[in-house]
């Protein structure tokens, strides 16, 4: 099985560089749609290893997959194939002068993701975290307009710093395990040897380390790129780094917090992910209460969720299976409505909220989706995103962590008025001029979005083998593997 | 090598790394400042040199080699390249007069050496005693990123700050693991060739590099 972990990086390495090349223009729109079913596929088989007990690892140990990095594979291949395959369509990606460009940095992006979760060092998580910085940097600034070149420049700069903080809480932890007469940086050998490392290197190096990731992870108050960069970006691009690049970052944090949790107990990290997530709830809340554009909101709403999965990080083992779900269900849900804002975009020319009325009237092909998809972000039962909230605030109250959770809930529901108020204000009324005739064309493929929302409604019902994975994976952090 | 001599060369090109940053923060000119860089890197170089020569580990003498080509002549040249065709907007007018800059960059060097006091674990050796050092360029780039105004001396901020980093690690653990180190460089160049990208892109659009411009995206 060894093989699998491989795949995800060196084929879309070789579809990148394919992509470049002058024969393969015809197919190279395809690019991305392959790469993130090759990784989709490599996750499915390794998590069919994991739940047969394997941990398969290559290279010398460096490349590994427990039942937490084969599942946060899956999440990356399958988030990864919504949004490339939705934006396949004829006029929402990026197609234009720079394609080349675009279909060869879509697949390095995949990889980057791809190694950051197998690689079991926290050095090579680093590098690859640092690579998807690289990676969509022009992605960002693909349109070159002057809005999207200051994103970009706002992203480079903010993310690289953030990340370079994260180096320096890595070195100190090394630092740390040198000292312990190991120098390692296994993140298995780190949190399940029981190293006699310095407490306080690995409490400043942990610090620094979730500081670092956590700027990635968009938590508040670093947050300041998130809303530029994934409005400015092409649409399947913002739902990728809106999807999955977010809880990547928050993979990093966890895996760090099980090195701190083993040598200094959970109260540190617990303390600062609840701010954390707090903070990034009541920026969330503040900023969507009068939002004007909706890529923006999107943008906030990932805010949002990263900010509640942080407290369920900061609760601990008990809320860690609800935290898996909810990066599946968010993931998916927040790539199909980037997708279709892109095609709302390209068939309405704005992005102000205010100049999109009456959708449901004018375009139901792209109404009923964008509805029912927000549902399922709000958090209405079918839709997992329900169920992981609902077991993080169960698993807060049941540890002790009321006010935190109550703060939380109070936060939520503010978000919740205002996402439905804006949701509202540009899919139902009555149009400016009269309709000749309702358009139904969903703007482009419409089968990966409907994949997409009905994994999400039903993912949070099949105990077996959905739950014994999640079961499983949350155990890898909780310290037995 | 003799014992008395490791300490001090240890001690002298820490103080060379501390030197060029404060120089940097006092210097406004773009192309001081990238010189003051390139200088910094191959003093980071010597500096890893006489810890794998003390400590005989051959592949920390690879690491020196590589600091001295990515940090000492690759990163200052791309830098270089392009300041050179733009030298008539390339002084700096930063958000803190000279005064206040040094003076702050003294005081961030005190609170460097009172926060690297409370972690005992860096005390084990003697590079270790000169940790902070790395910590106060960390600081100290920080203070550029948020003081300078033109797209081009941030990135020397950021450089400067990556040197800290790279300084830290090689006092207190003797650098990271060689692979770990080439990722590291690999990422810094292709990051700086980014920005570099942007901002020329970014003089075509606007005409300068103030980041001041960027105020079109806001809520």
């Amino acid at each position: 099985m060894a093989f699998a972990l491989w795949t995800p990086l060196i084929i879309p390495a070789f579809l990148a560089g394919l992509s470049l090349t002058n024969g393969f223009s015809r197919f190279r729109r395809f690019s991305g749609v392959t790469a993130s079913a090759v990784v989709l596929l490599s996750g499915l088989l390794l998590v069919t290893a994991a739940l047969q007990d394997q941990v398969p690892s290559s290279a010398g140990g460096v490349l590994r997959a427990d039942a937490l990095s084969a599942y946060m594979l899956t999440v990356v291949g399958a988030v990864g194939l919504v949004s490339t395959w939705g934006g396949l369509g004829a006029n929402t990606a990026g197609h234009g002068k720079y394609a080349g460009s675009y279909d060869a940095l879509v697949p390095v992006f995949l990889a980057a993701m791809s190694m950051a979760v197998l690689a079991d060092n926290i050095g090579l998580m680093w590098a690859s975290v640092e690579a998807t910085t690289i990676a969509t940097a022009f992605l960002v600034g693909h349109h070159r307009t002057r809005k999207s070149l200051e994103a970009a420049w706002k992203y480079v700069i903010l993310g690289s710093v953030g990340v370079a903080i994260a180096l320096l809480g890595i070195v100190l932890i090394y630092a740390a395990s040198r000292g312990a007469g190991e120098p390692t940086l296994s993140w298995l050998s780190l949190s399940q040897t029981n190293l006699p490392l310095d407490p306080a290197l690995i409490k400043a190096g942990g610090a620094l380390a979730v500081l670092g990731f956590a700027t990635k992870a968009g938590l508040a108050p670093m947050h300041s790129w998130l809303p530029d960069a994934h409005s400015q970006a092409p649409a399947p691009v913002s739902g990728l780094m809106s999807g999955v690049l977010l809880s990547v970052a928050l993979y990093a944090i966890l895996r760090i917090q099980s090195i701190t949790d083993a040598v200094i107990g959970p109260e540190f990290l617990r303390t600062m992910l609840s701010i954390g997530g707090l903070l990034s709830l009541a920026v969330a809340a503040s900023l969507l209460i009068r939002q004007r554009d909706y890529k923006r909101m999107l943008a906030y709403s990932s805010i949002e969720h990263m900010g509640l999965m942080a407290i369920g990080a900061a609760i601990g083992p008990a809320a860690m299976p609800a935290v898996l779900l909810y990066i599946l269900g968010h993931g998916l849900t927040k790539a199909t409505l980037f997708v279709i804002s892109g095609r709302i975009l390209a068939v309405e020319g704005t992005p102000v909220i205010a100049d999109v009325r009456a959708l449901l009237v004018r375009q139901p092909g792209l109404a009923i989706p964008w509805l029912i998809a927000m549902a399922a972000l709000l958090g209405f039962p079918p839709s997992s995103i329900f169920f992981s909230e609902v077991g993080i605030i169960m698993a807060g109250w049941a540890a002790g962590m009321g006010t935190v959770v109550a703060a939380a809930l109070v936060l939520l529901l503010v978000i919740f008025a205002a996402l439905t108020r804006l949701t509202i204000a540009m899919t139902f009324g009555s149009p400016p001029s009269p309709v000749a005739r309702p358009s139904y064309s969903p703007h482009g493929p419409l089968l990966p979005l409907v994949l997409a929302l009905g994994t999400t409604a039903t993912v949070a019902f099949i105990g077996e083998p959905v739950g014994a994975l999640l079961i499983r994976a949350a155990a890898v952090l909780g310290g037995a593997s | 090598m003799v014992e008395t001599v490791y300490p001090q060369l240890i001690g002298l090109f820490a103080g060379g790394l501390l030197l060029t940053s404060v120089l940097m923060v006092w210097r406004h000119s773009l192309l001081a400042s990238i010189r003051l860089l390139a200088t910094q890197g191959i003093i980071l170089a010597a500096l890893v040199a006489t810890i794998g020569m003390h400590e005989g580990e051959a592949e920390l003498l690879v690491v020196s080699g590589l600091v001295l080509v990515v940090k000492g002549v690759a990163l200052p040249w791309v830098l270089a390249r392009q300041s050179r065709a733009t030298t008539h907007m390339a002084d700096e007018s930063p958000r803190l007069n000279p005064t206040a800059a040094l003076l702050a960059v003294a005081l961030l060097t005190i609170l460097s050496y009172a926060v690297s006091s409370r972690l005992a674990g860096l005390n084990a050796s003697i590079p270790a005693h000169a940790a902070p050092i790395g910590l106060a360029m960390v600081l100290v780039g920080f203070l550029l990123l948020v003081t300078r105004r033109r797209a081009r001396s941030q990135l020397v901020g950021f450089l400067l700050l990556d040197n800290g980093i790279a300084t830290i690690a090689f006092l207190t653990s003797g650098g990271v693991p060689l692979l770990l180190e080439l990722g590291v460089s690999l990422d810094v160049l292709l990051v700086v060739l980014i920005l570099y990208a942007f901002a020329g892109r970014m003089s075509n659009k606007f005409g300068n590099t103030d980041i001041d411009q960027l105020r079109e995206l806001h809520d």
